[in-house]
């Protein structure tokens, strides 16, 4: 089950792009609907709603109930969820491969069909809300979202994707079914299957379930390019707890940009290879990196460090990001890592370095193909911020960059007065009981 | 239209007798492997009779302690050869504690096998504990208690433990205490390793693109002549009563948003008899769907909560029966009165036969999924082994479930859940 295969797109009439992938290898398939919107295409006052509308999608339609939904997937033993991010919002099935019509049926009938009760809108406001403060539980929250608002000035990128309290609080139903129709629409989006099924049968299956969906105007994307960040920024955080944690997080370009990929041997060689698969496969753990060698191990200014560069449509973020050690100060982890840095800056890492990145990705490869979830994710994902070209032609990509090009990538991106370092720091222990 | 089944593949492909091997290594370990042709990457896990039941009271974290550093260095290999060895092939091995055991896990390439169980093998058998190494453990092992302290989930979970299983070993946290893992020595790590690790009662476990002979071979290779004549046997714990009463704590977390709430009470073993009912059952209060009847309640139709469900854990001694929820702390009681008021018709009525056939479903199509990657079939083997289900036992299960009745899941319930009687764990603000 290669992850390097090609897979031609197949467009409907109404625009409705679809890839479909035979996998032979157990009686499973898998079934993705992509949207192009994200926390991205919000407007002040909004932010939030493209994942509220997420949850709405699982409140019915007229045709079946919420209930009706969930109790028809449960019943075949299948898995089925959705996520919103920055740049878009998906929902999948993998379900037994004599059941997955049930799947179809129910994406297609909810791109257009969705309910937008009253009830069901304010009861699930407070569920958005809980999940809102669920998160704020975490110390790492906070310092996520203080750091994105002050990456992105102009960007929409500058809003975490749970969106704002004030917003959760003061978004109405019809805010809701507008962003719905704007955005659900079949020529905003792509279907994804992977598994047992025959190619023929199954495109002529979508076909009739969608044909008939009319596709709607080009929906807006907010596009408002960042400036380029004009000095250091610093900010801090302050909460419970006893524990500093620390961001530092650096301008990059996005995932069609070709530095993308020496950016990403350079996460791997200062901060462990990144785990490419959403569903399957697991990671591979960092502790032979360069920051987790030299902060954790040899000069024991952090705990733990980790760093992460994810794909985008538009320059996005790498971020660093760590626990700091008890008997440590952020200014001595800061300017380790900045001599870290420097190290790479000053000089291309030796070869065996780079092919170990190599290694390490095909292996990422080899654990994702193991799962038809994972199979189906990569092609609906990587057309959400370049193409499914994106994934075949990836290694490739990752066995072209050299030494030099990583000096470069460095040079060129991790400069402080290109990045945002967050610091959490906790103001007083808060513990006691009753 | 017309319902489509798209289903190419008519196979039963479910592990069992004919494909599974198990055998007893030269030295007792008991090994499992079943091949999977299809994939280029092998899954490779298991356990020892190590785990934090055998912690002295004055030393609570011992076993993890332990576990977190036997890749920290070993008679031939330092931390970082270690792990050169392993991230530069793409590989990953990983040690973790339980109550009972210490369980292993590991992938890598199928053609890295050989170096993966080189390595496990070096690991379990040769830690040599280096005293820096251990220092940086236990740095580590305190942070994880500082940020514990802070986590409402994690918190409420450990009081509901405390409390659930008063003067039972189940009651200590597999992590400790920030004081019992400061009076942990170098000694005692070597120590708990020289009595607790060996092939005694061990499992391994590897799935992946192999015939069996040449990896019955690879086991024997670098497991199969180990040996420990101070390797203690694995003790029983003893059963644990349920409540005399309702207990309800709330453990204080300032400046939280949310209060996470446990309610529960002490659950069936993994060998009960009754134990597929109350999994059946359990998946009908807080798990089928979007998390059953106390999701239905507490989430869709009071909006109280973004998870709100009910989990069975079971295993060798007595389990936990329990309905977890997070929610605004102003709406803690709110949500606690309908989270007892689902557990009373939970145990004053037998759920429908329409709920009953609805998890039935939901627990036969959902085998295949869980064994579609060599770690879910992994994991499935180590649970069969544990708990000696038999290596018929995935063929058999949908046998299982179908024999389940509104009836015995009622017994079941009855059984354990008493309304009156829960321990109710909080962590948030302030109520």
């Amino acid at each position: 089950m290669s992850l390097l295969e090609t897979i031609p797109s197949i467009f409907l009439e109404n625009g409705l792009e679809i890839k479909l992938k035979e996998i032979h290898s157990a009686p499973l398939i898998s079934s993705w609907i992509w949207y192009r919107v994200g926390s991205r295409d919000e407007i002040p006052g909004k932010h939030g709603i493209s994942h509220w509308v997420e949850h709405m999608q699982f409140k019915g339609t007229e045709k079946t109930s919420s209930d009706d939904m969930e109790k028809s997937v449960a019943r075949t033993g299948g898995v089925w969820n959705a996520f919103t991010y920055l740049d878009w919002t998906t929902y999948f099935e993998t379900m037994p491969a004599d059941k997955i019509d049930l799947g179809l049926e129910l994406e297609a009938d909810r791109m257009v069909n969705t309910t937008y009760d009253e009830k069901e809108v304010e009861s699930e406001r407070t569920v958005v809300i809980s999940e809102r403060q669920g998160r704020e539980n975490s110390p790492g929250f906070w310092l996520s979202e203080a750091l994105h608002n002050a990456a992105f000035r102009i960007h929409p990128y500058n809003h975490v994707i749970i969106g704002d309290q004030v917003d959760l609080e003061t978004i109405q139903k019809n805010d809701l079914n507008r962003h719905y129709k704007t955005y659900y629409t079949p020529n905003n989006a792509v279907i994804a299957i992977a598994g047992d099924f025959d190619k023929d049968q199954m495109l002529k299956r979508i076909t009739d379930l969608y044909q008939d969906i009319p596709s709607g105007d080009d929906p807006p994307r907010v596009n408002r390019p960042e400036n380029p960040q004009r000095g250091e920024h610093k900010l801090t955080v302050e909460g419970p707890g006893e524990t500093v944690l620390g961001d530092v997080a650096y301008h990059t370009p996005s995932a069609s940009e070709p530095d993308f990929f020496p950016l990403l041997i350079l996460d791997s060689i200062l901060s462990g290879p990144q785990g490419l698969n959403m569903f399957g496969g697991g990671g591979i753990s960092n502790k032979t990196s360069r920051l987790y060698k030299k902060m954790v191990e040899d000069m024991e200014v952090v705990v733990d460090i980790h760093g992460g560069l994810p794909a985008t449509i538009d320059p996005y973020l790498y971020t660093i990001n760590f626990i700091l050690h008890p008997d440590s100060t952020t200014e001595d982890a800061l300017k380790i890592l900045d001599d870290e840095i420097q190290r790479l800056q000053d000089t291309p890492p030796p070869v065996d370095e780079l092919k170990r990145a190599v290694k390490q990705t095909q292996a990422l490869f080899a654990y994702g193909g193991e799962s038809i979830t994972n199979q189906a994710f990569w092609m609906g994902f990587s057309e959400m911020f370049a193409s499914y070209n994106w994934v075949t032609s990836y290694l490739d990509n990752i066995a072209i960059v050299t030494p030099d090009d990583v000096q470069r990538v460095a040079q060129q991106y991790l400069q402080p007065k290109n990045r945002i370092v967050g610091i959490y720091h906790p103001h007083k222990k808060g513990n006691n009981n009753q | 239209m017309t319902k489509q089944d798209f289903s190419t593949l008519k196979i039963n492909s479910l592990p069992g007798p004919d494909d599974i091997t198990r055998i007893k290594l030269k030295n007792g370990i008991t090994f499992l492997f079943r091949p999977n042709m299809n994939s280029m990457a092998t899954s490779i896990g298991g356990y020892v009779q190590a785990g934090s039941i055998y912690d002295p009271q004055d030393k609570l974290g011992l076993a993890d302690f332990t576990t977190s550093t036997l890749m920290r260095g070993t008679r031939t290999q330092s931390f970082q050869k270690i792990f050169d060895s392993l991230e530069s092939i793409g590989a990953s091995l990983g040690i973790g504690c339980g109550a009972h055991t210490a369980g292993f896990g590991g992938k890598s390439l199928a053609e890295d096998l050989p170096t993966l169980l080189k390595m496990l093998a070096d690991v379990l058998m040769n830690p040599i504990f280096p005293e820096q190494d251990v220092e940086r453990v236990r740095s580590q092992l305190l942070t994880g208690l500082d940020l514990r302290a802070q986590d409402t989930n994690d918190m409420a979970m450990l009081e509901f433990e405390k409390l659930l299983y008063k003067d039972h070993p189940y009651q200590n946290p597999s992590d400790g205490y920030i004081e019992t893992i400061k009076a942990i020595r170098v000694k005692d790590l070597a120590a708990f390793h020289k009595k607790h690790f060996g092939p005694k009662d061990m499992t391994l476990v590897v799935v992946g693109p192999f015939e069996p002979e040449s990896v019955i071979s690879l086991a024997e290779e670098y497991l199969g002549s180990w040996l420990n004549e101070d390797q203690a046997d694995a003790v029983q714990v003893p059963d644990m009563p349920h409540p005399e009463t309702s207990i309800q704590k709330h453990h204080v977390i300032d400046e939280k948003s949310q209060t996470d709430l446990v309610v529960g009470t002490i659950g069936p073993s993994r060998n009960w008899e009754g134990y597929y009912s109350a999994l059946l059952g359990n998946s009908v209060l807080g798990q089928f769907g979007m998390m059953g009847r106390i999701g239905e309640s507490v989430r869709k139709e009071a909006g109280l909560a973004y998870y709100a469900y009910s989990a069975l854990s079971a295993s060798i001694g007595p389990g936990q029966w329990m309905v977890s929820a997070g929610v605004a702390p102003e709406n803690l009681d709110k949500a606690l009165d309908l989270i007892k008021t689902e557990l009373r018709k939970f145990v004053d009525q037998p759920v429908s036969n329409e709920e009953l056939r609805d998890v039935q479903s939901n627990y036969v199509g959902k085998l295949p999924l869980s064994l579609e990657s060599n770690a879910g079939v992994a994991s499935a083997l180590l649970t069969m082994e544990q708990h000696q289900l038999g290596l018929e036992y995935l063929q058999n299960y949908e046998k299982m479930i179908q024999e389940i009745t509104p009836e015995s899941i009622l017994e079941a319930a009855r059984a354990y859940l008493d309304p009156d009687r829960l321990v109710i764990s909080s962590a948030g603000p302030k109520p």
